[in-house]
């Protein structure tokens, strides 16, 4: 059965249990109520939540693609998501396709949101480009992987939107150790100097490689923006109902003139870093299963079912696009070539740059003396 | 045609290039209502107003960064680092970011940035606003680099740097300020990518650029006075350099100096002389010479006069490169 009836809170019952962070959803898949939250996704009906139940599964089965292409030699490196799919797919959903997105590498669910190509997403971990797509053509810039950098460009971009006199917002995507940069902190400084209709959204994930969130901050990360003059708000990052209320509650912000907002979306990164991490070596599993009891996905699951809106049947049926878009993205890994050499030189200058020229040149000359 | 101080000449390619394309922002410290602290943006912010001359907060990476996203929103921004010695906090936005985004992107994400630079001593003044960072800038993929020496190609190469679709950094020469030259603001200007044989001579290829150009012209006068005639070279652009020019320069005079006031280790006088004995190895009569600051932190403003090339030190190198007694062959010899 399906519903258009919107995802309502109860009008009693269920409360908040952790109330440090905006939960619309608790990890049981109870609905919570929440005043200043419910209202931004009153309109949410349970075809739609089921509509982005399907993206974490998709999400999920993509990253789990990617890290097996990885351990079968077929990428250099990849940098699993696991656990933040709702922080992801919860915000990147709520934007227009005007809006603009600076993120950081570990983005890959924002950019299947945003309508990234499968395989434009393997691109840089397959090194035969040193980035993925069109940048323009789906509203996403591509990853900046110096911690921080982007949000910069976020505030820069915000600032022309303003400019330009239009309601467009740039969201700028980081993690927990991203804060301790310098860059963040003058991106606050400036978008909140210039009333920039940017979101910061920073995805705590406890984790910076090994180093945890306590080596970064003392305090709730949300907490360091009030001291900017940017409102921040500390959301479930597990929760992608609420991450979506939280994000659309920025949004109106921004595009009614009202400037930037702080997310901190406490959320847990499962995997490693990277493929070439060893959180054995600093992650306490205790903590690690504690994290998995808050799956992002189990409670979308408990939810839908218990309203009645998944069946076994949608499930498996999502479960089956799922595996589709895993093998499409496996083939469109296999399918990348590899670049031309001589194409080491292009596009370092919009135009020419005669010193580059030479050594493309006698470059070029050098490469031909194998094929004699 | 216009009589300009250098840095009025400057102002008057901003004014311009501000009036002739909307997309044109300048972001800096104190450029607005001050007028930066050398008045090269006096009266923009008044004209223009604060969208189109933005004062900022005091954080060089947020000019840069900020001047990228800018960018990436079809806008060609100039950025004023306020001091040489202040753009380190910038350097990796400029190096990470400005210098790498076309080429990340394969050519899709442009950064037509321009990043106006005072750069050079004799100023007398405190530690960090007398450096000379252009090599760091020349040895970046990504990047052009240039440099003026008169208030005519301040305007017509500060116009141009703008107009360019790749980042350029603009190399000001602070000293220079103030020198006065006329100005036509229609002129077909050099194209900022090519040296100028600024005078002609026959003896000795003396490379230089920026703040040195006006002493390398005096020691051009004081060596025709004794009977050596050097042919002075003003490279204009570091990235690239227009090597074919000063490879036709040395082809003549067979002999090569270089000066400039950046330390010697790793900088441009290093990158030339290596080119040019690559490429003309056979009309060099001597070893090339290189007369630059030395190999020490910019020193104290009661020290600079030794830590920069002057036209003694010029001359010397000249010598040096004749074949002449000069301070290494010990004065008796």
């Amino acid at each position: 059965m399906s519903t258009t009836v919107p995802v309502k809170a109860p009008m009693s019952g269920a409360k908040k249990q952790t109330p440090e962070f905006v939960q619309l959803l608790d990890p049981d898949g109870k609905r919570l109520s929440d005043e200043l939250y419910d209202p931004w996704v009153s309109d949410v009906t349970g075809d739609q939540l089921a509509s982005l139940y399907e993206d974490l599964i998709v999400v999920r089965r993509i990253d789990t693609e990617a890290t097996a292409l990885q351990r079968q030699g077929e990428l250099g490196l990849w940098p699993p998501l696991l656990g933040q799919e709702a922080a992801q797919v919860g915000s990147a959903r709520t934007l227009r396709p005007d809006d603009f997105v600076f993120s950081s590498y570990r983005e890959n669910a924002v950019a299947y949101c945003r309508g990234v190509k499968l395989s434009d997403l393997l691109r840089v971990w397959r090194g035969t480009a040193s980035s993925g797509w069109d940048p323009f053509e789906v509203g996403m810039a591509t990853p900046a992987v110096i911690i921080g950098a982007q949000t910069l460009h976020a505030t820069g971009y915000a600032v022309g939107c303003k400019f330009d006199g239009v309601d467009s917002v740039s969201v700028a995507y980081f993690g927990d150790g991203a804060t301790s940069e310098g860059d963040v902190s003058e991106a606050m400084v400036f978008a909140a100097s210039f009333n920039a209709p940017v979101i910061f959204f920073c995805q705590n994930n406890q984790w910076a490689i090994s180093e945890p969130v306590g080596l970064q901050a003392q305090r709730p990360i949300a907490d360091r923006a009030p001291g900017f003059g940017i409102p921040s708000i500390r959301v479930d990052g597990n929760d992608v109902l609420a991450v979506m209320a939280a994000t659309r509650s920025a949004l109106d912000r921004a595009r009614n003139g009202g400037g930037p907002t702080f997310i901190e979306a406490v959320t847990y990164r499962r995997g490693p870093h990277t493929t070439s991490d060893d959180p054995s070596r600093y992650v306490d599993p205790v903590v690690a299963k504690e994290w998995e009891a808050r799956d992002p996905i189990a409670r979308v699951e408990a939810f839908l079912r218990s309203e009645g809106v998944l069946t076994d049947e949608l499930a498996a049926s999502i479960q089956g696009r799922a595996d589709a878009v895993a093998a499409e993205f496996r083939a469109g890994c296999l399918a990348l070539e590899n670049p031309e050499p001589l194409s080491v030189f292009d596009n370092v200058y919009a135009t020419e740059h005669s010193g580059l020229a030479r050594q493309k040149s006698q470059y070029k000359a050098y490469l031909e003396g194998f094929e004699k | 045609m216009t009589e300009l101080t250098l840095a009025k000449a400057l102002g008057s390619g901003l004014r311009r290039a501000l009036s002739d394309d909307d997309k044109v922002v300048l972001l800096g410290e104190d450029i607005g209502t001050l007028g930066g602290v050398f008045r090269v943006t006096d009266g923009l912010q008044r004209d223009f107003g604060k969208d189109r001359v933005i004062d900022t907060p005091l954080a060089e990476a947020g000019i840069i960064g900020m001047a990228v996203g800018l960018a990436f929103r079809g806008y060609r921004p100039v950025c004023e680092i306020q001091f040489d010695g202040f753009i380190y906090p910038g350097f990796d936005q400029i190096v990470a970011q400005v210098a790498k985004l076309h080429y990340r992107t394969a050519g899709k994400v442009r950064m037509p940035l321009t990043i106006r630079v005072p750069y050079g001593g004799g100023i007398g003044a405190v530690e960090h606003h007398s450096e000379s960072p252009e090599a760091y800038f020349a040895h970046t993929a990504g990047l052009r680099v240039v440099t003026c020496s008169t208030p005519q190609d301040a305007h017509s190469m500060l116009r141009e740097a703008i107009a360019s679709d790749d980042p350029v950094l603009f190399f000001e020469p602070k000293r220079r300020y103030w020198t006065k030259g006329e100005v036509d603001e229609d002129a077909t200007a050099l194209p900022m990518g090519k040296a100028r044989v600024v005078t002609e001579g026959t003896d000795v290829t003396l490379v230089t650029y920026g703040p040195l150009v006006a002493t390398a012209l005096d020691a051009a006068v004081a060596a025709a006075d004794d009977g050596v005639s050097i042919e002075v070279v003003d490279l204009r652009s570091l990235s690239p350099v227009d090597f074919d020019t000063v490879e036709a320069s040395v082809r003549k005079t067979g002999r090569l100096v270089i000066t400039h006031e950046a330390s010697e280790s790793g900088g441009l006088g290093a990158e030339i002389a290596a080119t040019l004995t690559d490429r003309c190895f056979y009309y060099l009569e001597a070893a090339p010479v290189r007369i630059t600051g030395f190999d020490v932190p910019y020193p104290a403003a009661k020290l600079e006069d030794h830590f920069l090339p002057d036209l003694d030190r010029i001359l010397d190198g000249v010598d040096r490169a004749l074949g002449r007694v000069n301070s290494l062959t010990g004065w008796s010899a």
